[in-house]
């Protein structure tokens, strides 16, 4: 099997892997760049529009500046995990885009290519894992600035990543018992047919609590105790100056935008066009326009989560630590566990036909 | 306890104005500790705000009328023939409460007929614009029109001896030489560099 990997597999795979890899770094981008601005209009401001045209340039001035601003390493701390922090978080965040199908496929040069980097069969279990190895960039950094206000960011995100992690995957438990698969293409696939075949029609409480539990595990407002500037000082990044801190800063926004892919792949049909028949479409049209189609589809979907994220941001004001953890342990673990017992009671009740 | 104090202060006292009020302390109702109303509540306002006109302008671009008497930057004026009215007399430097205005008289000799009206006039004339507090009193004080504020202020500076305008920056263009300045700076807004 592994021999009879071709060249123009590689070459292909290496291709998809850098535009992915690339159009999520330019997406995380301007993704910045939209906050600022949804930001500035939902406070009646006009945001930044002075680099280039409508501040188009702001995100690549922001990027200079951090790059050209002076690097300190505190002298106490222990200087291969402080820079291990950032870059760890940073590879952590692209990797999740490797199971995310991003179109259908494409036929170029006589070859059918998958827009997925890797058709992973437990691809949803693998998302889940690099989730959780994501906090280790922050806790690694946090620990490794030698500082009081860091370590308490970093605790602060290892124990709500652990305590947000349990209600997401009892949360995901439902949604697959309904799927019955863990390959995130598969589940696309099983939305295409109407737009009430979409999960968030058979989930919608699964999808509530696996969207607060991603708001959570973004650090997003109202679950960005980590970085509490307030009280922590900018918690887990304190330390950090320079290109290392825009690592930070720029992970959480990677992150926010696959976390939005992985919803929509999950409970929004994915690709799916709504209210188009797909195949019908691609015989009309042609593969690889319906490929762009559905990239275009999919990249809205997304776009969509991301000015929700921004637009909780702007409004809800951050948690008390004790509420925090009461909301994660006390209600959204119940009601996960509720989802899933209704769930799984329904599955039943339709294999036995509707008898008890 | 609180709550009985207000409520006792409030029947035997007469309040003085009808804003105290007391401070509710009921337990909340299912509808409130389920949180997720009020934070779709807070969100209609958020989305509400987006659609708000913006009270911002872009400034450099698009400025603020001023009203037309606003009082700003002096102007030294000059008479029709282009000769400068002031005298050097002195009265707007008693009359600048802020003491920013200082003057040298020099003696109009023969021949500079055609620069100075009277036969006195100001060789040196300051305003150091950081004392200023811009009350328009030199404006009143002058018996020979030759100074008036306009309606612009002092840009800002990175010196402070940026700020001490000398008669070069405050005299108004010449009318016959240069009539478009002129009537710029004579009338509607005045730009100075």
């Amino acid at each position: 099997m592994l021999l009879s990997i071709g060249l123009s597999l590689v070459i292909e795979k290496f291709v998809l892997i850098v535009v992915v890899v690339m159009s999520s770094l330019v997406i995380a981008m301007y993704a910045t760049f939209a906050e600022r601005k949804v930001a500035a209009i939902m406070q009646d401001r006009r945001g930044p529009n002075r680099a280039g045209p409508f501040g188009l340039l702001q995100p690549l001035a922001d990027g200079l500046k951090l790059f050209f601003k002076e690097e300190i390493i505190p002298s106490l701390s222990s200087k291969f995990l402080f820079i291990l922090g950032p870059c760890l978080a940073m590879l952590t965040a692209m990797m999740t885009g490797a199971v995310i199908p991003w179109g259908d496929k494409v036929h170029f040069f006589g070859r059918d290519i998958s827009l997925q980097i890797a058709d992973v069969n437990i691809g949803i279990l693998y998302v889940f894992g690099v989730v959780s190895l994501g906090v280790y960039g922050i806790m690694i950094g946090s620990w490794a600035s030698n500082n009081k206000f860091s370590l308490m960011g970093g605790l602060r995100a290892a124990s709500q990543i652990i305590s947000y992690e349990l209600a997401m995957g009892i949360a995901l438990i439902a949604l697959l018992m309904t799927t019955g698969t863990l390959s995130l293409k598969e589940i696309v696939q099983q939305q295409q047919e109407h737009w009430y075949s979409w999960n968030i029609v058979k989930q919608p409480l699964g999808f509530l609590i696996f969207l607060i539990c991603a708001f959570a595990e973004c650090n997003r407002t109202p679950f960005d105790l980590p970085e509490a500037e307030n009280e922590l000082i900018g918690g887990y990044h304190t330390e950090y100056s320079s290109i290392k801190l825009g690592f930070f800063l720029f992970v959480e926004y990677i992150n926010m935008f696959l976390s939005s892919a992985v919803m929509v792949s999950l409970f929004f049909g994915g690709y799916d066009i709504p209210f188009i028949n797909d195949a019908s479409l691609a015989e009309k049209i042609g593969t690889n326009w319906v490929a762009l189609i559905h990239a275009a589809v999919f990249l809205f979907k997304a776009a969509c989560f991301l000015f929700l994220f921004m637009w909780v941001r702007w409004t809800i004001p951050r948690f008390r630590y004790d509420q925090l953890m009461n909301l994660g342990w006390k209600i959204l673990i119940p009601l996960a566990l509720f989802n899933m017992l209704v769930t799984g009671a329904f599955i039943l009740l339709q294999q036995n036909n509707w008898h008890f | 306890m609180r709550n009985i104090c207000v409520a006792q202060i409030l029947k035997h006292m007469q309040a003085l104005t009808n804003r105290a009020q007391q401070v509710e302390r009921k337990p909340m109702t299912l509808m409130e500790r389920a949180y997720l109303p009020a934070i779709f509540r807070g969100m209609a306002i958020t989305f509400g705000h987006m659609f708000k006109k913006r009270p911002t302008i872009n400034y450099p671009e698009v400025t603020r009328p001023f009203s037309p008497v606003f009082r700003g930057l002096h102007i030294l004026n000059r008479d029709e023939e282009g000769r400068e009215n002031c005298t050097a007399c002195g009265l707007c430097a008693v009359a600048c409460p802020a003491e920013a205005i200082t003057m040298e008289a020099a003696e109009r000799i023969e021949g500079e007929e055609k620069l100075y009206r009277e036969e006195k006039y100001a060789a040196k004339y300051e305003i150091n614009m950081l004392r200023c507090i811009f009350c328009g009193l030199c404006e009143e004080a002058c018996p020979k029109d030759a100074i008036y504020l306009s309606e612009t202020f002092a840009p800002a500076n990175f010196q402070r001896k940026g700020f001490i305008y000398g008669k070069e920056d405050l005299l108004i263009p010449h009318p016959i030489t240069e009539p478009e300045a002129h009537a710029k700076a004579k009338g509607g807004r005045v730009t100075i560099k």
